[in-house]
């Protein structure tokens, strides 16, 4: 019963929370960190090509969730598979179904990349990969000083119980809405910067060593997503971390 | 003759024997902290296994007394946590174990530890730590970036002892250092250093909020004064007075007392003094093999720590500073020791007298140059503006400029009772001086305010100004009211 009546609530306020994607336009922007590829010294050099694509206007609430689990049971808390999602995932549920109060509208944390791009692939779409994320949050360079003292002054506040909700973010230049501020966002690639071989072969990614290469050392935000990144693995969830979805069908 | 030679014989015997004794004492001296422990503590066997103890600062883990290597399990959770910084201000902390600084490691030299860094499921951040007392890549940050919600394991052998720092070193790492991710860790030598009455932790750090010192409330970090170095506070133990008042740290005539000194920066390096006291010994840079003797002040360097040790003589308030002044007196890196007992009057005898002084061929200085005296103040409003240039001048560098004082040191003038109470006293106050115990607000202080040589004009506007400021009764104090006061002191003896 509570089931029904939770999945027809999801359902309506999901509906109202998915005012659907934001196209964005081809172009480019200069990575954080050099790609292997791209290393060469000038900056101009550094910048990434990034073609039209469309991302969610928010990030994924937890009703929205919701409504994927209910047709994906093997997403429910109760049968994921450990090697998909670890200990936390769904933390804040109280069961498979189930939400706490006021939860609906807000961003979904606690959930596995698997899981992640499980519910963008049900979508037929996927996770943005870290450039498309990064690109849409540098925003065309639109208002990169007041942009990164935003990011720092989310990441340096203590964290609430409760996050805000998904509508409560102002939208970026593109309109894209709560890219910073809410959550931290799974990327499809978020692994592939800074583990591997390059990381290897640059020597490693902490205390000043990190600097080595970093296109401004000054950009503390990016260093801190960045380290988000580079301490995930893809069965891990946290409580500030979620995501959206994006496309690239035209 | 043959008598002779024999004695000869010994004497050169004796030196002989003095020379190898000699050696004999450098070569120890060496073996004890030299690089050869390394190769030594690399193959001291390890022999079972036990949890590790940790204390919150001030306090420090009892000496280790086994006679051999072990392997010590360590657990550190990382915790953001809100909290103070100054009275009024707060701060979204970062630290390892709840508090700042982190809490305090004890192993023994040749020790395997078995390190786990717990971040706690509601951190926003990931978090590593690097332990400089590691030999490996990172001290430990290469294998241990850890997302909230997980743990990270690794081990390491202690290998060369001394006081080192550990701190976070994911990047952004001045940022990391910057909100308190920093504690010590000390590898104690396979022979301690003696057994004293007293063992205190105490850390340095330097913090950067976005409004300036002493602006209430939540501050958030400032990216651009971390890049400046310009940091708005400078504290021991993670905040304003966190080592003073009824937190200052407690001593009696007689007891010895060791500092394990740490400086997490992360951009300041230290002039570490002790007012009223002189270092016996000093181990420089947490190197416990070469200690040095009869020091005023040591340097401690970002990211580096020092041992420092002392008797206590006399009784008294021993204040710990950062001897880089403008920190200690505007940005809080200020601590106490307490020391009760009986006076020593040969060793300090405390003020005997205090008598006018009159040098030679000159008449008694009543005012400095009165002829640069501004005038006297027409209007009331006139004359609390010439008061602050007056408090700006005498007072503020104990008072503040926000007239709060330093806790536990200054008392406030701000809404302060004694202040708004009696007019008349406060006159008598500027103008005699006071020492002793003193109650403001419910706080006891004990300290001393010198005689100020102000002229009657001067004491009027600055008291007026005092009383216009911060909240006060906003009474008007003219010269003929300090002229009345005045009257009433008695005379300075001759």
């Amino acid at each position: 019963m509570r089931f029904f009546f939770v999945l027809a609530f999801a359902l309506v306020c999901g509906g109202a929370a998915d005012s659907g994607m934001v196209r964005l336009p081809a172009g480019s922007y200069t990575p954080f960190y050099a790609r292997e590829s791209t290393r060469i010294s000038t900056p101009s050099s550094r910048t990434v090509t990034v073609g039209a694509f469309a991302l969610d206007r928010f990030p994924v609430t937890n009703a929205q969730f919701l409504v994927f689990v209910a047709s994906h049971p093997e997403w429910r808390k109760s049968r994921v598979k450990p090697i998909f999602a670890d200990a936390h995932y769904l933390a804040r549920w109280p069961g498979d179904l189930e939400l706490r109060d006021g939860d609906a509208g807000r961003p979904v944390t606690n959930v596995s990349w698997f899981a992640a791009e499980a519910y963008c692939n049900a979508q037929h779409e996927s996770l943005p990969t870290t450039d498309q994320w990064e690109y849409a949050l540098a925003d065309g360079d639109r208002a990169r000083v007041s942009l990164r003292q935003q990011i720092l002054s989310w990441y340096g506040r203590p964290n609430s119980q409760d996050l805000p909700a998904v509508q409560s973010a102002t939208a970026n230049g593109y309109g894209v809405r709560g890219l910073v501020g809410l959550v931290w966002e799974w990327t499809l690639d978020f692994n592939s910067m800074m583990s591997g071989q390059d990381l290897r072969a640059s020597g490693a990614r902490f205390c000043g060593g990190a600097s080595i290469g970093a296109a401004d050392a000054s950009d503390y935000a990016s260093f801190m997503r960045h380290a988000m990144r580079e301490s995930l693995k893809a069965a891990y969830t946290t409580s500030n971390l979620g995501f959206r979805c994006a496309s690239n069908s035209p | 003759m043959l008598l002779r030679e024999r004695k000869l014989t010994r004497s050169r015997s004796l030196i002989c024997h003095a020379v190898g004794i000699g050696l004999l004492i450098l070569s120890t001296a060496y073996a004890a902290g030299a690089p050869d422990s390394r190769d030594r503590n690399i193959k001291d066997p390890v022999i079972g296994s036990e949890p590790g103890v940790l204390t919150y600062a001030p306090d420090i883990p009892a000496p280790i007394t086994r006679n051999h290597a072990t392997k010590v399990v360590i657990h550190l959770e990382v915790k953001e946590v809100e909290s103070r910084l100054a009275d009024g201000v707060s701060y979204t902390f970062w630290t390892f174990g709840g508090k700042v600084p982190g809490k305090f490691i004890r192993v023994r030299e040749g020790d395997l530890v078995e390190f786990h860094l717990d971040n706690h499921p509601d951190n926003k951040m990931p978090h590593n730590i690097d332990l400089h007392a590691v030999i490996g890549q990172g001290g430990g940050a290469a294998s241990s970036l850890t997302a909230p919600g997980h743990s990270s394991v690794f081990s390491f052998k202690a290998l060369v002892p001394g006081l080192y720092v550990y701190h976070c070193a994911t990047a952004p790492v001045a940022m990391h250092v910057g909100n308190g991710m920093y504690g010590l860790i000390y590898v104690q030598p396979r022979k301690p250093l003696p057994v004293v009455t007293h063992e205190y932790y105490v850390m340095q750090g330097d913090f950067y909020t976005k409004g300036g010192n002493g602006e209430q409330g939540l501050q958030p970090f400032s990216m651009e004064k971390a890049l400046a170095e310009k940091p708005e506070y400078v504290v021991f133990n993670g905040a304003v007075g966190s080592l003073t008042g009824a937190n200052a740290l407690q001593a009696k005539v007689g007891d010895t007392i060791r500092l394990f000194v740490g400086n997490g920066g992360p951009n300041l390096t230290s002039s570490f003094h002790v007012i009223g006291e002189i270092f016996d010994t000093v181990w420089p840079e947490g190197n416990t093999s070469a200690p040095t003797h009869n020091v005023q002040t040591t340097m401690i360097p970002a990211g580096g720590a020092a041992i420092v040790e002392f008797k206590i003589n006399v009784p008294g308030t021993f204040l710990i500073v950062d001897h880089s002044l403008e920190r200690a007196f505007n940005r809080g890196a200020l601590a106490q020791i307490k020391a009760t007992g009986p006076e020593n009057k040969l060793v300090y005898s405390g003020k005997i007298s205090d008598e006018i002084y009159l040098p030679e061929g000159t008449g008694i200085r009543v005012v400095e140059q009165p002829s640069n005296a501004p005038p006297p103040a027409a209007t009331a409003a006139e004359r609390v503006k010439l008061g602050e240039i007056v408090f700006k001048t005498n007072c503020m560098a104990c008072h503040q400029e926000n007239g709060k004082g330093i806790p536990g040191s200054f008392p406030p003038l701000a809404q302060s009772d004694f202040l708004n109470a009696n007019k008349t006293r406060a006159i008598k106050t500027v103008i005699g001086g006071k020492e002793g115990p003193l109650t403001v607000n419910g706080e006891k202080y004990d300290g001393a305010m010198p005689a100020w040589t102000l002229s009657d004009e001067e004491i009027a506007n600055v008291l007026s100004y005092a009383y216009g400021s911060w909240g006060n009764s906003g009474k008007e104090v003219t010269p003929s009211d300090v002229k009345a006061a005045r009257a009433e002191l008695p005379t300075p003896a001759h």
